[in-house]
């Protein structure tokens, strides 16, 4: 069983908005879609791109806001650049409230 | 003995009334008619198919003389009720009869409302509203080369026009609003029926301001427009609406507003008096469809035999009755905050669907050429469904089972020659095809031989389509003049239908020019934000999620995810005060950069995105503002010392410089835009190279444009040169405002002055009158603008989640 945790309400992110959770592992952001979809993929990949928070979104996707890579954040994918994939994590909204998965901070410390 | 019952005008709604009567009890009453038109009751809504001869009028006739008769009704046609006797309960007849009631009915229906123009008295203008006027339009069509003109674009106007346009009359529609039957459709769908409509050879003027009717020996001429146009008419038909006919249920001292006032029994302020139909006044709203006529004659019937009912409003829908104008429309669908819309388009079926959406219903519906699904849609708004389950394919109706996307391709391939491809000039596929084989074998050569995709432009995919398969692969279509991928229209196109149609905000505009995509990308979300805020200055709300981060967060992100601050200082002087504060604030939020910039500036690097409200707070207290150094906007405008210091200056330039930033400072524009001002040809500003450099001189100020020091460098041209401080303020302002209405998004001034040509914009400038627009409209758009963001941000909380986590779990313990 995964477990998650609140990390604040939905209506906390604006739609079409990002906000970052910070672990000691480095920053994790977390998008919500004007459909009140949210996602949570890493802030950097490493230096080669990021902040993805900064970025604009559009549909399911974020444009990085220096480099304008593309993500999908369904899955990390970057459109239109090499085969670099951002971490993701399992995050969900529970009764308004944005759970993101304990995995999510745990695996970011472990790294 | 039986109570008599007398009712007052021999309508669809009185007749209803009695039929419902005679169902729960066929001897409740004794019933007197009366009807001012010498005959029965007939379907007024049928009057339609009547004028265009798909049907005669005796097929509309709901109630004939022997219906009344076998139901005892006592029939007074052609006789008029004068008067109304409420104390001693009687009507009075035009011969002086008397009738006493113990119920009365009112069923006078409406009048047509004619405007009172002119002329309108002229014999040859009549309304649409009974068989005398019908009869008037189909004698009409029986005389040689007949003209008549119909004004009100309305469901009856248009009606009228087409029925008159099928019996071979010449006809001009004259509608005073932007499009046709506005209360029923938006924008897109009227325009569709209008294309229709002109198909069916009926002229169609809209926005078009009737001002006198003319005639000729007592006999309509022709209708004469706001603009000076004539059009010449034998016959007049005056669509424009109805009004309640209320005047003998006033004179009788009834209360009575825009028509006669019931609740919800249908009973009048007098509770022997009823009233029915067109000519009622329910809760503010008077009637006019069929629909809820017939609810509050059943209302009404239950009523007279003393049962309990209550007559309630309902949603409504609409359709017109004209051949080949497939419409329908359905509740509200006018865009307000928490309202989405569903829009399905097929530009070459000429398919346009639209559902109006809140809260996961269906609140409004607007279809045109296809409205098989519309009884379905219809009746989910009524029931309030919701339709979350089943959003996103709801558009594709009841019928849609899923299945395989269709190959674009395969679908143009598919269409028959006549199939219509450019719907704003009629150009059918079979026309481009035989331009493209005539030599035509790209998309601006196609534009010009055939027109097609020139006016809205929304068709330029499809061409390129058509084009495609003709010419297979030697055909690639040009992708560089669109605004991005998520549409096929140029930035040029894009900015004036944001003017043309209103659009005001993205959603709108996405929708209405048929972006490819929900809700676009990084590159168009930006510019259709920016040509909103350009356009609209009072009215658009700025929608910061589409725009680039620095203008979102008002600091400059660098490549460590840090930010850079900038400071105004107005033509670049400071005090040490600001020396002071600037100082103190680097200390205490740790900034490990502090550099002079290169527009006379100094810039902070290495800011924490957390810590930008607090340095501005702080840099606030000491009474500066953004520097807007990351802004497609105004920067920065240098100057050289002038007149104060200099031995050579000519004149002020720094107060000069200083007063044109103070006025310009706040405002977006296509891209930066920076301004110098020197104080004499020496040019220690280095004015020449900038996107606007004033040259002072000693007979007044030389105002140059479109420099650039960038990846391209470019010499200014000089623009004007001008006497007063004043002039060189306002030609600033004047070519500042141009370039913000004219560039595309992203080219700063010497890339749009290379497309206009600088001869164009000098003439501009040149005209006095026109220069001085441009500087007030300017003006007016910084009244919205010119405001400090930092000021927002460190004081008032706007857009706090910008800067603060969401969690943070470095200060909790690790795991």
């Amino acid at each position: 069983m995964s477990q998650f945790i609140d990390i604040g309400a939905l209506t906390d992110i604006p739609q079409r908005g990002a906000r970052i959770v910070r672990t000691h592992g480095g920053d994790i952001a977390v998008f919500r879609t004007a459909a009140d979809a949210v996602f949570a993929i890493d802030e950097y990949l490493g230096d080669k791109a990021g902040p993805f928070s900064n970025g604009i979104q559009h549909g399911n996707s974020v444009t990085d806001p220096i480099r304008n890579w593309i993500i999908d954040l369904t899955t990390g994918e970057t459109v239109g650049t090499e085969d670099d994939v951002i971490p993701t994590y399992d995050v969900k909204v529970e009764d308004g409230r944005i759970m993101l998965a304990a995995s999510a901070i745990r695996a970011k410390v472990a790294a | 003995m039986t109570k008599k019952l007398v009712i007052i005008g021999a309508g669809m709604a009185s007749g209803r009334a009695l039929e419902e009567l005679f169902k729960l009890d066929p001897n409740a009453y004794d019933v007197t008619l009366f009807n001012a038109e010498p005959r029965g009751n007939y379907n007024r809504i049928m009057l339609s198919p009547v004028l265009s001869g798909d049907k005669a009028f005796e097929e509309i006739i709901t109630h004939t003389a022997e219906w009344y008769e076998e139901n005892g009704v006592t029939c007074r046609f052609g006789e008029k009720v004068v008067s109304i006797d409420r104390a001693r309960k009687v009507v009075v007849a035009e011969n002086g009869d008397e009738v006493a009631y113990d119920k009365l009915m009112f069923g006078t229906g409406s009048n047509p409302f004619i405007i009172p123009l002119p002329g309108h008295d002229l014999d040859g203008v009549i309304a649409y509203r009974d068989l005398e006027d019908t009869n008037a339009m189909i004698d009409l069509g029986n005389k040689k080369d007949a003209k008549a003109v119909v004004i009100g674009g309305g469901l009856l106007g248009l009606e009228a026009a087409a029925g008159l346009a099928l019996r071979g009359v010449d006809v001009t529609v004259v509608h005073i609003m932007g499009h046709l039957m506005e209360r029923q459709l938006d924008e897109a769908a009227g325009y569709l029926l209008k294309k229709a409509l002109i198909d069916k050879g009926i002229t169609v003027l809209c926005n078009a301001n009737s001002k006198e009717i003319l005639g000729e020996d007592g006999k309509v001429k022709a209708l004469a427009l706001g603009d000076g146009t004539e059009l010449p008419c034998d016959l007049l038909v005056m669509a424009v609406g109805i009004r309640p006919n209320v005047k003998l249920a006033q004179d009788a001292g009834l209360m009575v507003g825009k028509g006669i006032h019931v609740d919800d029994q249908m009973i009048t302020s007098d509770e022997n008096i009823v009233a029915v139909g067109e000519c009622v006044e329910h809760d503010g709203a008077i009637f006019g469809l069929v629909a809820p006529l017939y609810d509050q004659a059943k209302v009404l019937a239950k009523t007279l035999v003393g049962q309990e009912d209550k007559f309630v409003q309902k949603e409504i829908s609409t359709k017109l009755k004209v051949t080949g104008c497939d419409l329908f429309s359905a509740g509200d669908f006018a865009e307000a905050e928490g309202r989405e819309d569903i829009v399905f388009r097929d530009p070459a079926r000429g398919v346009y669907k639209r559902l109006v959406l809140e809260n996961n219903k269906i609140i409004g519906a607007v279809m045109y050429g296809d409205t098989a699904d519309s009884n379905w849609f219809f009746g989910m708004m009524k029931d309030g469904e919701d339709i979350a389950e089943m959003r996103d394919t709801l558009i594709f109706g009841p019928a849609f089972q899923g299945g395989a996307p269709v190959d674009p391709m395969a679908a143009v391939a598919a269409l028959p020659d006549d199939a219509e491809i450019c719907g704003c000039n009629g150009i059918s596929k079979g026309d481009i095809v035989a331009a493209i084989n005539a030599g035509a074998d790209t998309l601006d050569a196609v534009k010009s031989t055939t027109k097609a995709a020139t006016s809205c432009g929304t068709c330029a995919g499809l061409v390129g389509q058509v084009l495609g398969l003709t010419l297979g692969d030697d055909f690639k279509m040009p992708e560089k003049e669109t605004i991005c991928k998520c549409s096929d229209l140029s930035h040029d196109e894009v900015r004036k239908l944001i003017i043309a149609k209103e659009l005001k905000s993205i959603p709108q505009a996405m929708q209405e020019l048929d972006w490819g995509t929900s809700c676009g990308c990084h590159v168009c979300r930006p510019a259709l934000n920016y040509y909103m805020v350009c356009a609209w200055p009072a009215e658009y709300v700025d929608d910061g999620k589409s725009r680039f981060i620095n203008e979102r967060v008002h600091a400059n992100i660098q490549k460590d995810g840090t930010y850079s601050v900038v400071p105004r200082m107005l033509g670049g002087i400071t005090t040490p005060d600001e020396l002071r504060a600037i100082a103190d604030v680097s200390d205490k939020f740790n900034i490990p950069t502090v550099k002079v910039t290169g527009g006379q500036r100094i810039d902070l690097l290495g800011v924490k995105k957390e810590d930008l409200p607090a340095v501005w707070y702080d840099l606030g207290q000491a009474g500066m503002i953004s520097g807007q150094a990351y802004s497609k906007g105004l920067r920065t405008v240098k100057t050289c010392v002038g007149t104060d210091h200099c031995r050579f200056g000519t004149q002020d330039s720094t107060g000069l410089g200083i007063k044109i930033e103070s006025e310009m400072w706040g405002a977006w524009s296509p891209h930066k835009f920076k301004i110098a001002v020197s104080g004499c040809p020496r040019n220690c500003a280095e004015a020449t190279c900038k996107d606007l450099g004033v040259i002072c001189v000693d007979s007044g100020y030389q105002i140059h444009v479109g420099g650039a020091a960038g990846m391209d460098v470019r010499e200014t041209d000089l623009l004007c040169q001008v006497a007063t401080e004043e002039e060189a303020i306002e030609v600033s302002n004047a070519f500042y405002q141009l370039y913000r209405e004219g560039a595309q998004y992203l080219h700063r001034p010497y890339k749009w002055i290379a497309k206009v040509g600088l001869d164009w914009v000098k003439e501009q400038i040149a005209d006095l009158e026109n220069r001085k627009a441009l500087c007030e409209r300017f003006r007016f758009s910084q009244e919205t603008y010119q405001v400090d963001p930092w000021a927002e941000r460190a004081k008032k909380g706007v857009d706090a989640h910008e800067f603060e986590p969401l969690a943070d779990f470095t200060k909790v313990a690790a795991e």
